[in-house]
């Protein structure tokens, strides 16, 4: 047994330890100090009163507590413009909100969803809108990768290029959609007066064949150069050494890039699809400004857009809210994989 | 840069790290010659729409739209138009732009802050929401929000505001779009801060808590402080995001109203029942891409930069 002196001792210690601690780690319930390899751990703590006003000063000075001040506002603000109102959206959709007036929230039914997924220009546009999502981000990191290649292994020029590359990243989609109803005008666009050297003279946003194809590559245009800033960045970021073997290794350049390099940006590929999907989440504004108005032509229409239409063009609101929902889904299905996966990668 | 560093080995040309990153020979000029050719494809909608910005309506249908005007082609007249038509697009755009950009910014730093300097359990489930409201597609929320600002009175309970000189009662609108700009903003401006956050070393934190110093000092004196290139980035991003953007404009605010902000004005701009009037098209588009497009010309650098230190 520790003698009365120890014991006081002890107890000084350990209480400046616990002060510490919480101040370090903010542990609330400290019962199990690590000082007990001290001797003075099978001392009692007094009496209930002190221990429910350590416990409720430990709670102030919590770390949880401490940090309230930072994220909660932002949180609260966020949380209502986004989760509230994706809620709200929600009970909307199951009204049959319509024309003007209030949503009658006491008859509440599916029937919005049942009449979309029996209505054509619904799954065209759903068609459309997975095209569009698959071909621009792959065009966008395949384009990329491959500038971030080239940019990579030039030794002059290197920031000219990139400000270049990354110039149309800074416009907006109305802008872009100007440029290029310009570029692909059927009488004397960019394109077409190429192209009618060879007597071809083709409608690329008349025709509905062309068009979502002539969107895509004006996305494309737009926001490939920034994946290549984020692969430029990876790229940059992996040790010379690892070439230096590929090569030692008698690997040709493709192979080398193949096998050893590509491998290893993975990251990268993630940041950069972060930024394309927020990008193509956007893309109703490029339509809108590339038609001058709600109904893109025929060809063109994608869930965004048909969304927009249906509420602010035909107040069919619960119908848009319903459209909406699903939009949200289909985020869903490429939102939770990645946060999963940066969750085990521990970047969470 | 890598590229340049001399290793041991650099006697010998073949092996050295410079040359394996760096086209070989004769290669390097083939190389610069694809680039360049790149570099046009991406400058020619550019230059076209800046060319034809200057001609007269016949120098736009005679002329190869990516040669300039000849002398009697060329007019200014496009530009003084656009930018009589879109000032007040262009100082309304500036008006919401500005404060939406500081304040989701800022709330972004903070937020990032509570949710990783100051640990505690629980924070990755909250931290997993900010991360999801970066995906959500704007269509999700866009009837509640049109119905959230039609019942708030606005416009009325900040009548006492509109006396004040240079406030008019339509700022109510840009008052509207920087609130719902910057709660959208929050959520990517405090991923790309926690990112950054999470890489500082934890050394001066610690050493400052061990001197007592509380959780906002260390904040105020030592993470703000080593925020400036993220601040960079973020406030490069969402100045070009929010400034760009076209949706809530239109849902918000509508039509061409006093408040519209420049891109709502630029979409009808120079179209008629005989066509489109190109010239004056262009001439709008670069008044409207001309803040960002300076942003990046300047900024540009330190925005890839700062890109990269993230990843």
């Amino acid at each position: 047994m520790p003698s009365p002196d120890r014991t006081d001792v002890g107890r000084s210690i350990r209480s400046r330890l616990s002060d510490l601690r919480t101040r370090l780690v903010g542990d609330t319930g400290d019962d199990e100090s690590p000082v007990r390899t001290d001797g003075g751990a099978t001392v009692s703590r007094g009496s209930a009163g002190t221990g429910l006003s350590d416990r409720l000063r430990s709670l102030r000075n919590s770390r949880f507590v401490g940090s309230l001040p930072f994220w909660l506002p932002p949180f609260l603000l966020m949380g209502l413009f986004v989760y509230g109102a994706i809620g709200w959206n929600f009970l909307i959709s199951l009204t049959d909100m319509e024309g003007f007036g209030d949503p009658d929230y006491s008859a509440l039914d599916f029937q919005q969803y049942a009449e979309l997924f029996g209505s054509e220009a619904f799954i065209n546009a759903a068609r459309n809108t997975f095209v569009l999502l698959v071909a621009f981000t792959v065009l966008c990191l395949v384009l990329g990768l491959v500038l971030a290649i080239l940019l990579d292994r030039t030794l002059r020029l290197q920031n000219t290029f990139r400000l270049v590359y990354l110039l149309p990243f800074s416009l907006s989609f109305v802008v872009t959609a100007q440029l290029w109803a310009w570029m692909y005008d059927i009488d004397n666009g960019i394109i077409n007066s190429v192209l009618s050297l060879g007597g071809l003279r083709p409608d690329w946003i008349g025709n509905p064949q062309l068009v979502l194809g002539a969107v895509i590559f004006a996305l494309v245009w737009q926001f490939s150069g920034y994946a290549m800033v984020v692969f430029l960045a990876g790229l940059q970021a992996i040790p010379d050494e690892h070439f230096e073997a590929a090569r030692i290794d008698g690997a040709s350049t493709i192979t080398m890039y193949w096998r050893v390099i590509i491998p290893q940006l993975r990251g990268s590929v993630i940041s950069a699809l972060v930024v394309l999907m927020i990008g193509a989440l956007k893309a109703f504004d490029f339509l809108y400004a590339l038609f001058g108005q709600y109904r893109p032509a025929a060809g063109a229409d994608i869930l965004a857009t048909l969304m927009v239409r249906e509420a602010y063009s035909n107040q069919h609101w619960a119908y848009g809210s319903a459209i909406a929902i699903v939009l949200y889904v289909l985020a869903l299905l490429v939102v939770i994989p990645y946060l999963y996966s940066q969750y085990r990668r521990g970047a969470l | 840069m890598s590229q340049e560093t001399v290793t041991a080995d650099a006697t010998d040309g073949e092996s050295s790290t410079s040359d394996l990153r760096d086209a070989i020979g004769g290669k390097r000029i083939l190389l610069y010659a694809v680039l360049a050719l790149i570099a046009v494809y991406f400058l020619i909608p550019l230059e076209a729409g800046l060319v034809t910005s200057f001609k007269t309506n016949e120098a736009v249908i005679n002329t190869a739209p990516y040669l300039p005007p000849g002398p009697d082609g060329f007019t200014l007249q496009n530009w003084a138009e656009a930018l009589d038509t879109l000032s007040s697009g262009l100082v309304n755009s500036l008006v919401m732009t500005i404060p939406a950009t500081v304040l989701g910014a800022l709330f972004g730093s903070l937020a990032a802050y509570g949710l990783t300097q100051i640990s505690w359990k629980g924070q990755i489930p909250i931290f997993a929401l900010f991360v999801a409201g970066v995906f959500i597609p704007y269509q999700a929320v866009l009837v509640p929000l049109s119905q959230f600002w039609s019942m708030i009175p606005l416009e009325t309970a900040l009548s006492p505001l509109w006396a004040l000189p240079l406030l008019e009662p339509y700022h109510a609108d840009l008052i509207e779009l920087i609130v719902t700009h910057t709660a959208y903003g929050i959520p990517i401006s405090t991923v790309l801060f926690r990112g950054y956050y999470m890489g500082l070393s934890d050394e001066m934190v610690e050493a400052a808590r061990l001197d007592g110093a509380g959780v906002f000092e260390i904040y105020r004196r030592i993470v703000l402080p080593l925020s400036g290139p993220m601040f960079a980035v973020v406030l490069i991003y969402q100045f070009t995001q929010i400034w760009n953007e076209l949706l809530f404009a239109l849902i918000l605010v509508g039509g061409t109203g006093p408040s519209a902000p420049v891109t709502l004005s630029l979409v009808g701009l120079g179209t008629s029942l005989e066509g489109v009037d190109f010239g004056l098209r262009m001439a709008g588009a670069f008044l409207t891409a001309l803040p960002t497009l300076l942003v990046f010309i300047i900024f540009g650098d330190q925005f890839a930069q700062g890109v990269a230190g993230r990843t």
